[in-house]
């Protein structure tokens, strides 16, 4: 192989068109956010270079980044291990909530145990929680009778109502209503350097790196690429379909269960009512924007985090209202949606 | 008949060539085309026949040549230019909208639709031509409820009706019963008396003598010759469609015993439908050591049920099912796969394979067990490819392992399943239409593959609606109709009326 093949196929290469997808997608819409701030009477130059600043401008700021992508990237192989066998997860929601309540169970009754066995406990509680929810609809659809979307979907509405009413009735601490008391310090995960980057991170980039290599050598990858690409075919080969519906649901519960158990533990270190606002959908979005694919994970989770953290910034320093990251965060999936051959170049 | 060549061609074809990606499909192509008269386009598949055809009905346009309607050039850019140029075409696969009736269907094509529509005029316009030419077929009945052969009746008269003057007909006889093929060939003869020029496209020798008064042999997508009925002769034309002569089939004598007991057993299984499928009704088979039982039938009369209830894909509401003696009545496909059951089906594409994994991936697939290495986290690739080329070096033909399943042609993915399947030496093997989709040469290695395999000591459940096949095969022969066996014969004891007759339903005797 010369030379000048080897780098033409390493600028081919997914990870190098995945960046210069997302720089231009981000670019483009930058602009279209600049004409609605300008709209509104703001300067766009100064709103970036504030959101910017934030962000990118300090060490502590990149690293709330870091922060705000940890629920992200695991919520989003919640949904992206489940899409391999077909199935349609939008129940991260929920199960991160019953993944978080178990997990908080843990903390609560086994407070005295050291950090070593309680955190993997809370853990291992928060994927069992998120698995059970899993459950149901995994089941419901291996026997062929409601589909996974619609279930996982209107479960979503279920979870917090059951948070809500083990913190009301049971966990809630005596000054306050809506949150349990604190944690003690050995049911937090560890956080780094200072800055609120916490475990989290680490197991999130673990388990895409794992799903990355289960998909691509494992037996289970290949039978489950086979049971996505072609269900029947893959059962006529002889390829257990109805066990692999039911693993793999509970397992992306699971997953989504841990992203509830990393959040309470290592981000708040309390379980407060209707603490996620939304980070079980963010994840669904991301990662079928991302294509279900690790990398695309990752640098979707990075666009969508600089954009949410530097735009609660920009609520501080321009006056603008919390709904403007949501246009902004709006006109970047519009952007991506809207023609993702656009950003791969033109022999498209 | 009057001499063609004293004639003026009323199509002629000049120079045509198309290209698809990586095939030149059509190699300038020269073909006249005259009225009252038969002409059979013969070649095997991938010769280039219905690329020319459907260049012919605008389907495809052609990269370069031209095309002469009665001397004068004309341009063909779709369909509809065609149409008005008095061409049409019967599809391989029945382009009929099962929901609506023949009137309704027939009415869709017509030219000179009026806005408001008269279903009498419409009715008594298909009674008209279809008793003029004997193809009788009710107006007033739903396409769904028609058989095969009459909604190719239809579709037949759809064209006559609209005006065509030159019919092309796509492998019209691949889903018909003899019987059904004779009387086609009896409609095809009536139009040419009245002057209709009609292109038959087919790769079966043996129609093209009985009927056709030219035929043009295609081959690798150049016209390999042209000849008058008179000059042909099966030799001539076998040498025309392939260079040299075929290496032919050797058929070794069966080594079934009728004492050993049965590989497989089904015992009065009955399913329910699933959608359009076929219930399948008191079910009994045995299939032994050493021996392939062929079923006849005309493709959905429950082939698909009876190989998903052999297979576990479907439970059976009552029955049993018995492997080696063993009853795995409504165990899963797992349990059969590992018992040594191979399955080649009717699809090779939507039912065996996954588009987009390479043919690697795909073979690895009903033995994941097999080539799993540290408890699953890794797949020995290395051995499933020395066992599949030792299966490459039985059955003498291979597949590159590296393509994407999706982009291979239907021929080539058919060799995938096959060879597939024959590795591991498998007990039992379930072949649905096994040469469907093979150019002759692979389907006679596909055919030398199930011999092998009952030479071994296999059991064969061999599943074909082409019945020279099942007869050459078979060591018995059942019929399936409707979702029952109608007959049961030893080969050498019926003739292909008898069974083509059952296949139809135009006599039904239930055996058993």
């Amino acid at each position: 192989m010369s030379a000048r093949t080897f780098l033409r196929i390493a600028v081919s290469n997914t990870l190098v068109k995945n960046i210069a997808r997302y720089v231009m997608m981000m670019l483009l819409a930058l602009l279209l956010f600049g004409i609605i701030l300008l709209a509104t009477g703001k300067d766009p130059f100064q709103s970036y270079r504030d959101m910017f600043g934030a962000t990118f401008g300090s060490a502590y700021g990149f690293s709330e980044v870091l922060v705000a992508m940890i629920p992200m990237l695991i919520t989003a192989l919640a949904v992206a291990l489940p899409s391999r066998v077909g199935l349609i997860n939008v129940g991260g929601e929920g199960q991160l909530y019953i993944g978080a309540a178990f997990a908080t169970w843990g903390a609560l009754t086994f407070k005295d145990q050291p950090a070593w066995v309680l955190l993997p406990l809370m853990a291992l509680l928060g994927m069992i929680g998120g698995a059970l929810w899993a459950f149901i609809p995994g089941y419901l659809k291996s026997i062929g009778l409601v589909n996974e979307t619609i279930t996982t979907l209107l479960m979503n509405s279920i979870a917090p109502k059951i948070v809500g009413f083990l913190i009301f009735g049971f966990w809630h601490s005596p000054m306050d209503t809506v949150k349990t008391e604190n944690f003690v310090s050995a049911a937090r995960l560890p956080t780094f350097f200072n800055t609120r980057v916490h475990l989290g991170f680490v197991i999130a980039l673990v388990l895409l790196a794992l799903f990355w290599i289960i998909m691509k050598y494992t037996r289970w990858g290949l039978e489950m690429r086979a049971i996505g690409g072609n269900p029947q075919a893959a059962r006529r080969n002889g390829i257990p379909l109805k066990g692999y519906l039911i693993v793999i649901m509970c397992l992306g519960g699971a997953i989504a269960g841990l992203a509830g158990m990393s959040h309470v533990s290592g981000f708040y270190g309390v379980l407060i009512l209707n603490f996620s606002m939304g980070l079980g959908f963010m994840g669904f979005l991301i990662c079928w924007l991302a294509g279900g694919d690790p990398i695309g994970i990752f640098l979707m989770s990075f666009v969508v985090a600089i954009i949410t953290t530097g735009g609660n910034f920009l609520q501080l320093t321009q006056g603008l209202p919390y709904a403007v990251i949501n246009i902004l965060l709006a006109l970047a999936l519009f952007v991506v949606l809207a023609s993702p051959k656009f950003f791969e170049g033109k022999k498209a | 008949m009057p001499n063609p060549q004293d004639r003026s061609p009323m199509i002629s074809l000049r120079g045509i060539t198309k290209s698809f990606p990586g095939v030149l499909a059509n190699d300038h192509i020269d073909l006249d085309i005259f009225s009252s008269e038969i002409h059979a386009l013969l070649g095997e598949n991938g010769a280039g026949k219905s690329t020319l055809m459907k260049i012919l009905f605008g389907f495809y346009r052609a990269d370069a040549g031209e095309i002469r309607l009665s001397g004068k050039p004309i341009s063909i850019r779709s369909p509809r230019d065609a149409r008005s140029a008095r061409i049409g075409m019967v599809f391989q696969d029945l382009n009929l909208i099962p929901a609506f009736t023949v009137a309704e269907n027939i009415a869709l094509f017509l030219p000179n639709l009026k806005v408001v529509l008269n279903p009498q005029e419409i009715d008594n316009r298909i009674n008209e031509i279809s008793k003029q030419y004997g193809l009788a077929v009710n107006p007033r009945a739903l396409v769904s409820q028609l058989s095969i052969g009459e909604q190719q009746k239809v579709e037949i008269l759809k064209l006559l009706l609209s005006d065509a003057r030159l019919l092309i007909l796509d492998e019209p006889t691949r889903v018909l019963a003899p019987h059904e093929v004779e009387a086609l060939f009896g409609v095809l003869d009536n139009l040419r008396k009245d002057g209709y020029a009609i292109v038959l496209i087919t790769h079966k020798m043996k129609e093209v003598l009985q009927c056709a008064d030219r035929i043009t042999v295609l081959r690798s997508g150049r016209v390999a010759g042209t000849l008058l009925r008179s000059e042909a002769t099966e030799e001539k034309l076998v040498k025309l469609m392939f260079e040299k002569a075929l290496s032919g089939l050797k058929i070794t004598e069966s080594k079934r015993d009728e004492s050993s007991k049965p590989i497989l057993e089904l015992r009065g299984i009955e399913t329910r439908a699933e959608g359009a499928g076929v219930t399948l009704k008191g079910i009994d088979l045995q299939v032994r050591s050493g021996e392939i039982v062929g079923v006849a039938g005309v493709s959905g009369n429950g082939q698909k049920e009876l190989c998903d209830v052999v297979l576990g894909m479907t439970t059976c509401v009552r029955g049993e099912k018995y492997l080696f003696e063993q009853n795995l009545t409504n165990r899963s496909v797992g349990a059969m796969r590992r018992k040594g059951v191979g399955f080649i089906p009717e699809n090779p594409l939507a039912m065996a394979s996954i588009p987009f994994m390479t043919v690697l991936e795909n073979m690895a697939l009903p033995h994941t067990w097999r080539y799993a290495r540290y408890g699953g986290f890794a797949i020995d690739w290395k051995s499933l490819k020395e066992d599949i080329q030792k299966t490459e070096k039985q059955l003498g033909f291979s597949v590159n392992f590296y393509a994407i399943a999706k982009s291979l042609s239907g021929g080539n993915l058919q060799r995938m399943v096959i060879l597939r399947e024959m590795t591991h030496d498998p007990h039992l093997i379930i072949a649905s239409y096994l040469t469907r989709g093979l150019d002759m040469q692979s389907a006679i290695a596909a055919r030398q593959a199930l011999i092998q395999a009952r030479e071994r000591g296999a059991g064969i459940l061999f599943i074909s609606e082409d019945l020279e096949e099942l007869f050459m095969l078979s060591d018995r022969l059942l019929v399936l109709y409707g979702g029952r066996f109608v007959g049961e014969f030893k080969p050498s004891e019926t003739n292909i009326y008898e069974v083509g007759h059952l296949m139809t339903g135009s006599k039904v005797e239930h055996v058993g």
